[in-house]
């Protein structure tokens, strides 16, 4: 293989989307073998600059782009997914690109369907060919095995955990023939540590193989596991390519932010004694995260950590609470008991929930940004509205000052409050989320997952913001996540939820090794 | 620049609107009568408009494209023929029409918003059988409804319901009629036009409601809906129920201004043409505007009226005319159809 040629070179790539320009000039190549980091901060540009690379749509409704586009030497035309797929180029979307109503199997087959012979198509010829479904069924299977998946390829994808999608998106890829360039975007914000070291490796293995390998990632300490070469873009522009064995995590962090970042620091502990919520023998139908009862109580006042591996129901118990799976057991607030499978009723007993499915439920995707952020309130608690005789009609100013106090909290990158929110890059989507579960003013919140694909800048925000209204105003705030040193880095304590049940409640200052057993389940066996 | 001029209109609507410029040109150059096309272009859209906007509620509470129209179109004819039998005319005659209208078609409104609810996921097919069906089971209805005035019967046989009723000497063309005035030739149906801006306005404002941004959310995202605490089943047959008496409000304006109810088959096609409007206007299956209504409306229309004329002059021989007519309408329904996807 010759190492010295790259297969694919981007050159001073420019995109503006209806006059705002995102890229200004990135220049980019991968040689074959090569794990490449693209770094930068939400909304630097670095889907948009994918999104070329693998012909989106998006792309050329919006006015197409300016720069060269040159594969293995030659100048390449790249206007649809389908020329991509041809130049060897696949990709691993951040937002998902399954169809919900497939199995597994299907959707990695899609499109390539293994064919096999019929009468028909003896007589007329290839598209009376009918599906080869057990050769389908075998590739699905080798492809989810390179990837250390258990999961029975026959499962509709509608439901799963969003871990495992990743997953099938990941197995789609790799299932194809003749791929030269991987694209993954942001493929490890949605795993836990460990499916993330299972992927990384699984990415070492592609590479070896001589597959150029581009990767998106806000973990810095995954930059520098596995890539040897690292692109940074801030605000569209190309900061620098470098050699990763001659940087740091912290100067990356400089210079993807263009300033110091500091760490998170808690000042006070601002839990009582007192409980605020008892959750009695909970269960929670939601598929591939089974909440199988669990009972613990939350204090009021603190700030309590949701941890545990992938598919073990940590994240099915805020979706029990919050009404939106089907729950099963007794939760109580503030003395009084919830009435359950009815969201309005979490929420007007002022419960708020930030969900992990961020395109899936967390946003009105067609809608604007201040919009976004009103309708529960609007809703569930007729704010933001102005009372005539016989009807009632929407605040826009009080909508208006909502959505610029968050965008200025949380540090939004947008154009303004109408944009709708299908335009926002990932992270500042998540940003909204956030600030539509505050606008509620809930007494306690549920977050899951609140810094997956945020930069570090503005995880740093996000983080502080919770912390800020937990110390400020004494909002209980319980956080479900899979990156524990996260969970450690804020909480007071934390549970460690394992096959669908609680092994165990934990200090953050607990050691490494207690939490290692917690995660495992094996103190559970003690309880019983 | 102006390919950022063509982005914010969207492509269809710059080739729509320029085969209009065109066809006006070429109506021009044949010597159409200019000031008559115009004031039928106003007349169409002002009677055709409030079955456009029918559309609004189903798009927004997610129920897609409502291709059940039928549905209310009928329980407004009922509402209109009764209005006849009882022989008012003028305005207590329409007035009449409309209120009773309301309740048959909410009525016929919550039972298709219940099958729409069981149907998740196919709305729009459903509602095209549900359409035709109601309509032809209407056929056997319209002969054995019990009316009897001798303007609403078969002549010979005393039962079952005309073809075509006319509303001469009922109340033909009121809202027509009702302030209209004259700029050189062309007549302003100024009434017409004010009842479609009201039906419009009152849309509007249930569109900043309470109810309506929750409606909208539902047709947004429903899992998003879910988690609101909005009751999904609830916005959805709200939704369908509007569509439904709009529609037959819109029947009933619309027989004002063409002079006749038309029962039996007539109204089995009728949704074809508000869907059509809408789409061209810029709307696609789970995103609308009232804006979209108007322009849609008023270009399909204008299509529609203009390019018969100038068809008809290029090839004049007898039986082509009703071909033509043909052609070009259900052409450009089709186009429009392709455009379902609408602006992104
Ligand atoms: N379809 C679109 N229309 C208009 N603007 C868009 C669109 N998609 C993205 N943008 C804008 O382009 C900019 C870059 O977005 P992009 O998604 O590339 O960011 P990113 O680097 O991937 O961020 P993140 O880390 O949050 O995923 C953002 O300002 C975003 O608002
Ligand atoms: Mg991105």
């Amino acid at each position: 293989m010759d190492m010295q040629k790259p297969i694919l070179e981007l050159k001073n790539i420019k995109k503006e989307y209806y006059g705002n320009k995102v890229l200004k000039g990135v220049s980019l190549d991968i040689y074959p073998g090569e794990i490449h980091c693209l770094v930068g901060e939400n909304g630097a540009g670095k889907s948009t600059l994918m999104n070329i690379l693998f012909g989106m749509s998006v792309i050329h409704e919006t006015g197409g782009f300016e720069g060269e586009f040159i594969i293995e030497g030659k100048p390449a035309v790249i206007k649809t997914p389908n020329d991509a797929l041809e130049n060897g180029i696949g990709m691993v979307h951040q937002e998902f690109m399954l169809i919900p109503g497939f199995t597994i199997a299907e959707n990695i087959k899609l499109n390539r369907e293994p064919l096999k012979n019929n009468a028909l198509s003896r007589v007329f010829g290839k598209s009376m060919k009918s599906l080869d479904t057990e050769k389908m069924k075998s590739d699905a299977k080798e492809s989810l095995m390179k990837l250390g998946m258990d999961i029975d390829e026959q499962t509709i994808v509608k439901g799963l955990p969003v871990g495992y999608m990743q997953f099938v998106e990941i197995a789609r890829e790799i299932d194809k023939k003749g791929v030269k360039v991987l694209v993954f975007d942001e493929p490890t914000a949605v795993l836990t540590e460990s499916e993330a070291d299972k992927l990384l490796e699984a990415m070492k293995h592609l590479a070896a193989e001589g597959i150029g390998i581009l990767f998106i990632t806000h973990r810095l300490d995954e930059v520098m596991a596995v890539s040897k070469r690292i692109t940074v873009i801030r605000d569209g522009n190309h900061i620098q390519t470098m050699n990763t064995c001659d940087t740091d995590v912290v100067k990356i962090a400089e210079l993807m932010v263009g300033r110091k970042v500091e760490k998170i620091e808690r000042k006070v502990n601002a839990s009582s004694d007192e409980d605020i919520m008892e959750i009695k023998n909970l269960k929670v139908s939601m598929p591939g995260e089974l909440v199988k009862g669990v009972s613990f109580s939350i204090k009021k006042g603190e700030i309590l950590g949701i941890g545990g591996l992938a598919g073990q129901g940590k994240i099915g118990i805020a979706n029990g609470i919050m009404g939106v799976y089907k729950a099963r057991g007794e939760v109580t607030f503030e003395g009084k008991p919830i009435k359950l499978n009815d969201p309005q009723a979490s929420m007007s007993a002022g419960l708020s929930f930030v969900s992990e499915d961020r395109r899936g439920v967390g946003l009105l995707l067609g809608m604007s940004i201040e919009e976004n952020m009103v309708v529960p309130s609007i809703y569930n608690f007729k704010k933001y509205l102005k009372k005539f005789l016989i009807f009632t009609q929407k605040d826009t100013k009080a909508i208006r000052e909502n959505a610029l106090k968050y965008i200025d909290m949380l540090d939004i990158r947008c154009t303004g409050p109408t944009q709708p929110v299908m335009r926002l890059s990932g992270g500042n989507q998540q940003k909204v989320c956030i600030a539509r579960a505050l606008t509620l003013e809930p007494k306690i919140i549920f977050v899951s997952e609140p810094t997956r694909g945020i930069d570090i800048g503005a995880k740093k925000i996000v983080l502080e913001t919770l912390i800020k209204l937990n110390e400020e105003y004494g909002m209980t705030v319980v956080i479900t996540s899979s990156e524990l040193a996260e969970l450690r880095s804020v909480c007071d304590r934390i549970a460690i939820i394992s096959e669908g049940k609680l092994s165990g409640i934990l200090s953050a200052e607990a050691s490494d090794s207690e939490f290692g057993l917690l995660m495992s389940g094996i103190n559970k066996k003690g309880d019983e | 620049m102006v390919k950022s001029y063509i982005e914010k209109i969207g492509l269809p609507r710059v080739i729509i609107i320029v085969f209009l410029l065109l066809l006006i040109l070429a109506a021009f150059l044949q010597g159409q009568n200019m000031s008559m096309l115009t004031t039928d272009v106003l007349v169409r859209f002002g009677m055709n408009g409030i079955l456009t906007l029918a559309m609004v509620p189903a798009i927004l509470c997610g129920t897609g494209l409502n291709f059940g129209i039928a549905v209310g179109i009928i329980a407004g004819l009922v509402s209109g023929i009764w209005s006849i039998d009882l022989g008012l005319t003028g305005l207590t005659g329409i007035m009449f029409a409309i209120c009773v209208s309301v309740p048959f078609s909410v009525v016929f409104g919550y039972l298709y918003g219940k099958l729409l609810n069981a149907v998740k996921g196919s709305e729009m097919v459903v509602g095209t059988y549900v359409g035709y069906s109601v309509v032809s089971l209407m056929c056997i209805g319209w002969l054995v409804l019990p009316f009897k005035s001798p303007t609403l019967v078969w002549p010979i046989a005393k039962a079952g319901l005309r073809n075509t009723i006319t509303l001469d000497g009922y109340y033909e063309k009121i809202f027509n009629n009702f302030l209209s005035f004259q700029i050189g030739s062309v007549t302003i149906p100024t009434g017409l036009l004010l009842v479609f801006a009201l039906a419009c306005f009152i849309m509007f404002i249930f569109s900043r409601t309470k109810t309506g941004i929750a409606m909208k959310a539902v047709g947004d995202n429903n899992m998003y809906a879910v988690a609101a605490g909005i009751n999904v089943n609830k916005m959805r047959m709200l939704g369908t129920i509007i569509s439904t008496v709009l529609s037959a409000v819109g029947i009933i304006v619309y027989a004002q201004a063409f002079g006749f109810y038309q029962l039996y088959q007539a109204p089995l096609n009728m949704a074809f043409m508000p869907v059509a409007a809408v789409l061209l206007g810029g709307a696609s299956t789970n995103k609308v505007k009232i804006s979209h209504v108007v322009i849609g409306t008023l270009l399909f229309q204008a299509l529609i009226t203009i390019a018969l004329p100038v068809a008809n002059q290029i090839a004049p021989e007898g039986g082509l005319a009703e071909v033509s007519r043909l052609i070009v309408s259900n052409g450009i329904i089709l186009y429009a159809l392709t455009q379902s996807g609408g602006k992104k």
